[in-house]
């Protein structure tokens, strides 16, 4: 039996909703991965943090809030500072298609918006993670 | 001992954990974690560099929804406050369909997420080479060589995990709550056994106080002499209790060590921890031996009941002869393979073949004439081994001198070795009185030397190398 993929779903930002951080976690799961979930409102350093501990092999990210063109640089940022930088981070929920460039350049790997079917989003995550 | 067998990535974690870096310690736990069996090496080598074996490890279990986890974040806290470092380990059940597995208790616990003294791992139980608690107390392993002062287990309450974890941990602390029916889980068979030390959580519920007074009727029923655990009521969703709590693993901890308890503990898990690696190791060279390799030969005998698994067992066992995966010091037994064949002095070969051929139905194989031995020699086979009749072709022969003195019948007995000079080397440092220092030519071109009966208990034996 290969090794399970370990991922970390999180939610940064103040909204109030994690339905569909636990829709993608649930089909993460399916998908044989090993889901850490941590809930709302998580700070960019608790992300990190806890991306670092649990040696997570991706990060997703979700965002109703529409802070993301902060939240997610920052995360980039600290990754980088803390040298975790082989993590890959992928980003979903409400993010105008005009934002998606800017992010990308940050070091966000891929951002699902809505309507993105789970089955496409698994298959990026095996193809984007060696195990 | 290990050291030189390591690879630049696990002497590279080795150094980061010395360092005392959070990321190696990760990397480390998802290491070992993938690799049970390679990793052996480098835990032998971690225990080496750095001896593990101080920090208190408790574990906490109880059932679903009890608040554990809850209460795990408390403690972590309370530990805190004290200025321990803490580790945590959270273990939840794999999806046995998927292999995968949502592992949220750290949802309770995020006020330590980026506390510096305090490292929070989660683990799914997996379907584990060596069980889960293999995979826990490496785990364990890691982060005392890391060192925390405080390692917290949390496992869920359901099925023999528990029990495993219990032997991972210095204290078990089983956590109960109202409202679980009538039969509380605590009657569950095992549990009470293991549980150094009692928590009725959510006591802002009522039926709080049932639960501890079955709690304690339980415990009125353990043998005497044996310390009594202490049963605590917590709200952990507000902290009501922990200090109580903390206070009471203390306690238990002053009095396991007094009473020698604690001690025995630890060699009871040195033990098992010896025991678990032990057994995947030989696991790993279970399914790497022919067993697995003949599964679909050995299928069809097992169930045309041509051979059964009481015999089959202990061939394999034979077969397998015990060699070390480690490398340190690899035991040679001998090479002999089989008994290639039974030689049989005889005066009339015709007659012999005749006899063994047409009455006892062995298939012949051949005649031949060996110069070197002055005889000629039937092959017949019987199974994997053959039977060798020699009839002397001259009065020189060593087989007419045989059967001058002690008449006809066995001559000698032929093993099969794979390298002929390698076992006559080993018979000779074993003391033994060898006829050929070096191999000759046999029957069919094979190699072969013989051993004096002096040294073998009265019977001549023939080494031969066939190829
Ligand atoms: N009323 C009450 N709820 C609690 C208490 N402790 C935990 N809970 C709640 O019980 C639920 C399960 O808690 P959790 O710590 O995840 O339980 P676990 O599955 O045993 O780890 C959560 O919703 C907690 O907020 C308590 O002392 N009182
Ligand atoms: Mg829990």
């Amino acid at each position: 039996m290969s090794n399970p993929i370990r991922v970390l779903v999180a939610k940064p930002g103040l909204d109030g909703h994690d339905r569909g951080a636990k829709v993608i976690a649930r089909a993460f799961r399916d998908a044989g991965m090993e889901v850490i979930y941590t809930g709302l409102r998580q700070t960019p350093e608790q992300i990190v943090e806890t991306a670092i501990q649990e040696d997570v092999d991706l990060i997703g990210l979700s965002i109703l809030s529409g802070a993301h063109n902060h939240l997610f640089p920052r995360i980039m940022e600290l990754l980088k500072e803390k040298e975790a930088l082989d993590i890959k981070v992928i980003g979903g929920g409400v993010i105008p298609d005009e934002d998606i460039p800017f992010l990308k350049e940050q070091g966000i790997l891929e951002i699902f918006t809505p309507g993105t079917s789970t089955v496409d989003c698994i298959e990026f995550v095996r193809q984007h993670v060696q195990k | 001992m290990f050291r030189n067998r390591l690879s630049e990535y696990e002497l590279d974690l080795l150094q980061g954990l010395r360092q005392r870096k959070k990321r190696h310690l990760a990397k480390a736990i998802t290491y070992v974690e993938n690799n049970f069996l390679t990793s052996r090496p480098f835990m032998g080598e971690l225990h080496q560099c750095i001896p593990p074996g101080k920090s208190d490890v408790i574990g906490i279990t109880g059932p679903p929804g009890a608040g554990k986890s809850t209460l795990t974040g408390k403690l972590i806290q309370h530990y805190r406050q004290l200025g321990k470092e803490v580790g945590v380990i959270l273990i939840d059940p794999t999806s046995p369909f998927s292999g995968g597995a949502i592992l949220g208790d750290r949802i309770r616990m995020s006020e330590s997420f980026t506390d510096t003294g305090v490292f929070i791992r989660s683990m799914g139980s997996r379907g584990r080479l060596g069980g889960l608690s293999a995979a826990t107390q490496d785990a364990i392993k890691l982060m005392d060589a890391y060192g925390f002062d405080v390692i917290l287990v949390e496992t869920v309450g359901i099925g023999q995990a528990e029990t495993e974890i219990v032997e991972t941990a210095d204290i078990t602390v089983v956590v109960s709550v109202p409202g679980l029916g009538d039969d509380i889980q605590i009657i569950k068979a095992g549990i009470m056994e293991i549980g150094d030390l009692f928590v009725v959580n959510k006591a802002d519920k009522e039926g709080a106080e049932r639960v501890v007074t079955e709690i304690n009727m339980m415990l009125d029923l353990a043998p005497k002499g044996s310390l009594r655990p202490p049963v605590i009521k917590t709200v952990s969703t507000k902290g009501t209790g922990i200090d109580l709590l903390a206070e009471a693993l203390h306690r238990v901890k002053e009095q396991s060590m007094m009473s020698g308890k604690w001690k025995k503990n630890r060699e009871e898990r040195l033990w098992k921890e010896l025991e678990s690696n032990v057994s995947a190791q030989w696991g790993k060279i279970l399914r790497e031996s022919s067993l697995y390799a003949n599964r679909e030969m050995l299928l069809q005998l097992l169930s045309e009941g041509k051979t059964n698994a009481y015999s089959e067992a202990v061939s394999i066992l034979n077969e397998l002869r015990l060699p070390s995966d480690y490398g340190l010091k690899k035991r040679s037994f001998g090479m002999l393979q089989k008994i290639d064949h039974l030689g049989i002095a005889v005066k009339d070969l015709a007659q012999a073949v005749k006899f063994y051929h047409e009455v006892l139905g062995l298939e012949l194989k051949g005649t031949e004439v060996v110069e070197e031995q002055v005889v000629t020699v039937a092959m017949l086979q019987i199974g994997e081994s053959k039977i060798e009749l020699l009839e002397p072709t001259s009065e020189e022969s060593p087989i007419a001198k045989t059967i001058e003195k002690r008449g006809e019948g066995i001559a000698h007995v032929a093993f099969q070795v794979d390298n002929i000079e390698e076992t006559l080397a080993q018979l000779k440092a074993g003391g033994a009185r060898l006829i050929d220092e070096t191999p000759r030519i046999g029957a069919g071109g094979a190699k072969i030397a013989f051993v004096h009966p002096k040294s073998t208990y009265g019977v001549l034996v023939e080494l031969c190398e066939k190829h």
